[in-house]
């Protein structure tokens, strides 16, 4: 059968719409013009002007720690969230709470931010815990949504986990830790890796809950991004969102591959 | 291959009341809400055995062998490994090794790695876990294929990793579940023989579950045929193929031709049955714990009765019918003859085809006589 024309240029009209603007980032960013949409030249300079800004470097610090913070407590309790929904097979409840754990996926952010700052306000005015909105509030507000999706990765994986593989381990002597600690983690460990990457991507791109439950002096990078684009785009952002664009792209790209990979039988089968 | 006095420690340990079990599984009820997997089963396996627990799905041989590794436990009644008390020791702390169905190789570790996992767990020395590794990859012949992958191994190298995997901790029961299950028709048979010869060497008692009676009959010094939860007959092959004790044991293994039946003549040796659907007596040379007048069951395999054109003698003017013959299954060593007796009931016949190419063989649509022995048939009561 011979393809048509028509498939291959929807394929490229879609894909342009997709990237046709961050391409155009990318490539404004190496613009010698102040003017960020008058190409005059390609230069380096705006990142060398982006690396001697205090700002938005803090920002990004911040953002980062923010992003490796909460996505190590979302693995911790998505993990087992999903261990407990995947293993306990019949407890009262086991459907709403798998509903619930998937629930936050697709909660409006402005809902959840809202929802976060409230809680945040009575939990300070009652148990006087977390002391004003900085760091901390940000990062317990992103490793609860990263939550949910280092749940869902790891519950897909750990569904089609061979139960006889963990029996195996104890007929041959090993203590449940043990098979846990030799067996079960070793399996599971590139649904783990990606669910941290994934929630460390999530976290970092976040701008509206982080917008909610933030305080003075703790503005992330998107926040601040966002506040200097307001004020007019300068070429700097863009170096700065070619930068974020490559750590996501590297972050993503190396959870699918983590993901494909731990499925080698049947993707060979 | 299922007896070989001449190998066996000591041949049939089974017919010796005084032998000692080594396996001793008492009253062994297994309750899933109200599911009863396995109902009242006791049962005594002797050491080197290598005894099939043979039945359908859900006839709850898999849940009796995930009780004697340990991974549940009874509802109630006892398990003793070696005269010990097993019912409630945790799976890790059990003398004894599952082969599993799925042969569940750990994906991230070789062969090596996998076979020397027991060991490891015994804290045995470097030095001796070596030696022992490469001594079980030279008894499954796998010498080359330690560095390798369970992805990198075919079905039935994979079959013999797990299978070393269990060996390597020289348990004294080894519990196979469906060993060749996922093995095609010509690997399952080669291997057969060869998992009979590691046992025979071993002198391991083996327990394999299977519902593959041909298998079951091939490896097993003794079955026990499971049905419902419960043991339906426990025997050696030859009891369990020309003996069967119930309906249900004598259709489950291989095929059998039933018919029922009312006796008519009752002495302490003969039994004359009249069956309505052979359209005949059946004479059967041998006493029978029966009544007058009572209903009960006769079957016989399709290889006991014989089909001809002329009219045999017959015995005491018994077991001998007519019928036309409705079909043939030619099966190259023998052919399988479909007969639909004047009843409407329809026997099969199996006829070994001794002479090449047969021009004169029985065909469709011939009348013909068939006859039996007088010790060919089973009856049965339940």
């Amino acid at each position: 059968m011979r393809r048509g024309w028509f498939l291959p240029i929807a394929a490229a009209l879609g894909f342009s719409f997709l990237y046709a603007p961050i391409i155009s980032l990318v490539i404004f960013s190496f613009n010698e013009s102040k003017l960020v949409t008058v190409w005059s030249g390609f230069s380096t300079k705006w990142y060398g002007e982006l690396f001697s800004d205090p700002q938005l470097l803090g920002a990004a610090w911040l953002s980062l720690q923010i992003a490796a913070l909460s996505a190590s407590i979302a693995l911790v309790l998505g993990t087992l969230a999903a261990v407990a929904l995947v293993r306990f097979r019949r407890f009262k409840g086991r459907t709403l709470f798998s509903g619930m754990v998937s629930a936050p996926l697709v909660m409006p952010d402005v809902i959840t931010g809202l929802a976060l700052l409230l809680l945040f306000v009575a939990m300070e005015s009652t148990l006087g815990w977390p002391r004003g909105r900085g760091m901390l509030t940000i990062v317990i507000a992103h490793a609860t949504f990263c939550t949910a999706y280092v749940c869902v990765v790891v519950q897909s994986r750990l569904s089609d986990f061979d139960r006889s593989l963990e029996e195996a381990a104890m007929d041959l002597g090993a203590s449940p830790l043990r098979t846990f600690f030799d067996i079960t983690l070793p399996i599971i460990a590139p649904a783990l890796v990606s669910g941290w990457l994934l929630g460390f991507t999530l976290s970092l791109d976040d701008l509206v809950i982080a917008s909610f439950v933030s305080g003075p002096g703790s503005s992330t990078l998107p926040m601040v991004i966002f506040s200097k684009v307001k004020l007019g785009v300068s070429p700097d952002v863009n170096a700065l969102a070619t930068i974020i664009i490559g750590i996501v792209a590297l972050g993503v790209l190396a959870a699918t591959i983590l993901q494909l990979r731990s499925r080698p039988k049947k993707a060979r089968a | 291959m299922a007896k070989k006095p001449q190998l066996a420690v000591d041949t049939r340990p089974w017919r010796d009341p005084k032998a000692k079990p080594f396996v001793r599984i008492r009253n062994v009820t297994k309750k899933f809400g109200d599911v009863t997997a396995v109902n009242d089963v006791s049962l005594d396996i002797y050491k080197s055995e290598l005894f099939c627990l043979l039945g359908g799905s859900g006839s709850g041989k898999s849940t009796l062998l995930r009780m004697l590794a340990g991974f549940e436990q009874p509802t109630s009644g006892t398990i003793e490994i070696d005269g010990q008390d097993m019912t409630h020791v945790e799976p890790y702390n059990r003398p004894v090794n599952m082969m599993f169905q799925s042969y569940a190789l750990f994906p991230h570790m070789n062969v090596e790695q996998n076979i020397a996992y027991g060991l490891k767990r015994d804290h045995m020395p470097k030095a001796e876990i070596a030696a022992r590794v490469a001594e079980l990859l030279a008894l499954v012949k796998l010498q080359d294929y330690g560095k390798r992958k369970p992805h990198q191994l075919s079905g039935g190298q994979r079959q013999r990793v797990a299978l070393a995997r269990a060996l390597a901790k020289r348990p004294k029961l080894l519990l196979l579940d469906e060993p060749l299950g996922a093995l095609d028709k010509k690997l399952r048979e080669e291997t057969q023989f060869e998992l009979v010869k590691i046992q025979e060497s071993l002198g391991v008692t083996f327990i394999v579950v299977t519902h593959d009676q041909e298998e079951a009959m091939t490896l097993a010094t003794r079955i026990g045929v499971m049905n419902q939860g419960e043991i339906a007959m426990i025997g050696e092959p030859t009891d369990i193929y020309e003996f069967p004790n119930s309906k249900f044991v004598a259709n489950f293994i291989g095929s059998a031709n039933m018919v029922e039946g009312v006796v008519t003549e009752d002495e302490p040796d003969h039994v004359r049955i009249r069956s309505a659907e052979l359209g005949c007596d059946i004479y059967v040379g041998h006493g029978v714990d029966c009544a007058p007048d009572q209903i009960l069951w006769w079957a016989i395999r399709p290889e006991k009765m014989h089909v001809s054109r002329d009219k045999p003698e017959g015995q005491f003017g018994a077991n001998v019918t007519k019928g036309m013959v409705e079909d043939i299954a030619y099966l190259g060593d023998m052919s399988l003859y479909q007969v639909a007796l004047d009843s409407g009931k329809r026997v099969r016949v199996s006829q070994t085809n001794s002479i090449r190419g047969n021009p004169d063989a029985i065909t469709w649509d011939e009348v013909v006589y068939v006859s039996w022995a007088d010790n060919a048939g089973s009856v049965l009561t339940v």
